[in-house]
């Protein structure tokens, strides 16, 4: 234990105390589990509170559109292979109030590894100067309200400039590579890119990017994707000295092989073997409901999120196969975006051949895409309804932010 | 493909695809195939010249710094601006709508010259965003049913004298004028702020693209029941704003 070396100022404990209180208070309340509130009431106490948390930490910050509370856990775990404590933002609270409750938590920790929510990603590195910080993709989400995913991009390349963290970045995701590129200590990592369309265009100048293979490069400027000392390869992880190491994921899909692979890159920034790392990621199951299977009216039910369009085309590459059944449900309220427009940048094309009901806010949406996709569909009132409705076999359904919870609470997650 | 097929041509979805664009290449392609019409689609990135033989000119939304890219190529090009001489039929929405008027302001605060394809002219608002659900009645002289769409832009367009509204909106902003008019056309060429995609909000139209590139008055009736029944729901929503 590397302990508390530097202990918190009076007024650092008082927040605490305070933060604490708030969230019991919440949580008393009803509402969630006050992690938030309560981290709002300590920096409102001591707005250094966050800086003073993390300065007796090892910390790594996690941040992507997509798979960074996957990562997050999958880091965590690799890391308790030292033996150390690690305390983390485990339920996905990754704005500087739910970051702050949850380090208030574990002062005995050696290593904080803590998921940012990428608008926050530099200012929470700034406070918190973390050791190593991982960036995994950016492409668009939340089109009525959240930045462009270039100027997300941007924000982060002038926030990480001068950084003394090792920076662990996706070499196939060319806005990461421009985010990244402003630091001095970049480990690139071939973690793939599934969905393409947000980086057809040189971040850089603006030209069109050619993208023959896997190798990707700006046809002006010469900007291209960095040779990288790590790679996912089917489902080994390559590490620097060209080794492979088996993936074992209870996890499905290619997009957590992707996680693990960086997840293995950061261990090892920390002195995690990645044998020892990968093993320990074995034990992550479900993460806050994703993945898990539970059985509903005799059924049985894979919960499945997917908010973005490159959420759900790696989740179309990981269901399984027809004839199994799909439900999708799609909801529009303040968390999801209330456009539905992105529903047409989805293939719905690739669910040919699946048994497909359709429920949520915004089932009428999907009607449409998939009668214009010309597969066929079902639409139907209700959770409830559609898992009546499905043929046998395990059910795959697939929602996004606000559907997905809705989900839960109905089949009892 | 036969040379008798129906030519989409969706331009810069490198550049301007940001609000689900390619549905309405989609919506365009499937009403087109469901009446016995081969369709040929032609995506044209912006490192690419723009064919000069389409029937259907397809051009989307985008961010800011994208649309100075994409009018700076099609300026360049003259690809579009030569299909419209040759009769082209063009729908735009957003930010493509912007950049087939005479100019508007872009991402360096600058007036940028567009293709001068439809008689409007966009400046950059200074109020809020106009974002939610969208009902007008379209112009009388398009026979067409209300309008529904979803707009999300910051946008102003003025329409000169040889432009008229698409539409005049009962809910939303529409051109953001403040004399609720909602887009622009001129017999061959059309602009919209509408997302939705607006053509699967409004298959109709969708159809109008079509008979005019075909020079038909009337296609064969297709299955619209669902198009129907969320155009119910979303006319609904616009007159009981949230
Ligand atoms: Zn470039």
């Amino acid at each position: 234990m590397s302990g508390n070396p530097e202990p918190l100022t009076p007024r650092a404990k008082l927040a605490v105390t305070a933060g604490r209180a708030a969230a019991a208070v919440s949580r008393a309340a009803g509402r969630g589990s006050g992690s938030v509130i309560g981290g709002r009431v300590a920096l409102r106490l001591d707005p250094d509170l966050l800086a003073r948390l993390a300065a007796h930490l090892d910390v790594v910050l996690v941040s992507a559109t997509n798979g960074k509370t996957t990562t997050t856990r999958l880091i965590a775990e690799a890391l308790r292979g030292t033996g150390e404590e690690v305390v983390s933002n485990a339920l996905g609270a990754n704005m500087p109030a739910g970051i702050t409750s949850a380090l208030a938590g574990g002062s005995s920790a050696r290593f904080g590894v803590i998921e940012v929510d990428e608008k926050y990603l530099a200012t929470v590195a700034q406070d918190v100067t973390p050791k190593a910080i991982a960036l995994l993709n950016l492409s668009r989400d939340q089109l009525d309200r959240a930045a462009e995913t270039r100027m997300l991009a941007e924000r982060w390349r002038e926030g990480l400039a001068g950084s003394k963290a090792v920076v662990i970045a996706n070499a196939d995701d060319p806005l990461v590579v421009w985010a990244a590129s402003s630091c001095a200590n970049v480990l690139w990592v071939a973690a793939g890119q599934e969905w393409k369309d947000d980086a057809w265009s040189c971040p850089s100048c603006g030209g069109v990017l050619q993208r023959p293979g896997e190798e990707w490069a700006c046809g002006e400027c010469g900007f291209r994707r960095p040779a990288p000392s790590w790679a996912l390869s089917g489902d080994h992880v390559l590490d620097p000295h060209g080794s492979a190491w088996p993936i074992r994921l209870q996890l499905p899909g290619r997009a957590n092989k992707a996680n693990a692979t960086t997840s293995a890159a950061v261990a090892a920034v920390f002195g995690v073997p990645p044998q020892v790392a990968l093993e320990r990621m074995f034990s992550v199951t479900a993460v806050a409901g994703r993945y898990d299977v539970v059985s509903y009216q005799g059924r049985e039910v894979r919960l499945l999120l997917a908010k973005n369009p490159a959420g759900w085309l790696e989740t179309f590459s990981l269901i399984d196969p027809p004839p199994a059944p799909v439900i999708l449900s799609v909801n529009a309220r303040g968390a999801d975006g209330t456009d539905t427009s992105w529903l047409w940048d989805v293939d719905y094309g690739r669910l040919a051949g699946h048994p497909i009901c359709v429920i949520g806010d915004r089932k009428l949406d999907l009607a449409v895409r998939l009668e214009v996709a010309g597969v066929d569909f079902q639409v139907c009132q209700d959770a409830e309804e559609a898992v009546r409705r499905c043929p046998p076999g395990r059910i795959e359904a697939i929602a996004n932010y606000t559907a997905f919870q809705d989900l839960r609470r109905v089949v009892g997650n | 493909m036969s040379d008798s097929s129906l030519r989409v041509v969706w331009i810069y979805p490198d550049l301007l695809s940001t609000y689900g664009d390619q549905g309405n290449v989609l919506v365009v392609g499937r009403r087109a195939q469901q009446r016995g019409l081969g369709v040929q689609r032609v995506d044209v990135r912006s490192d690419q010249p723009v064919p000069t033989s389409g029937d259907i000119y397809l051009i989307g939304g985008g961010e800011d710094r994208p649309q100075r890219l994409a009018a700076e190529r099609l300026v360049r090009d003259g690809g579009l601006q030569r299909a419209v001489d040759n009769g082209a039929i063009v729908f735009s929405v957003c930010a493509g709508y912007q950049i087939l008027g005479h100019e508007f302001v872009n991402d360096q605060g600058e007036r940028q010259p567009g293709l001068g394809l439809l008689d409007v002219t966009s400046t950059r608002g200074t109020g809020e965003r106009c974002v939610g659900d969208v009902l007008g009645d379209v112009d009388e002289r398009l026979r067409l049913p209300q309008l529904t769409g979803f707009e999300n832009h910051q946008g102003i367009t003025h329409l000169g004298p040889t432009a008229r509204p698409l539409a005049r909106v009962r809910f939303g902003q529409g051109n953001g004028t403040g004399d609720g008019t909602e887009g622009a056309w001129n017999d061959t060429v059309f602009g919209t702020y509408m997302h939705g995609p607006v053509l699967a909000r409004n298959p109709l139209i969708a159809d109008l693209l079509v008979k005019l590139a075909l020079d038909v008055n009337a296609l064969p009736p297709v299955d619209d029941r669902w198009y129907e029944a969320l155009r119910a729901e979303r006319i609904a929503a616009a007159t009981q704003p949230a």
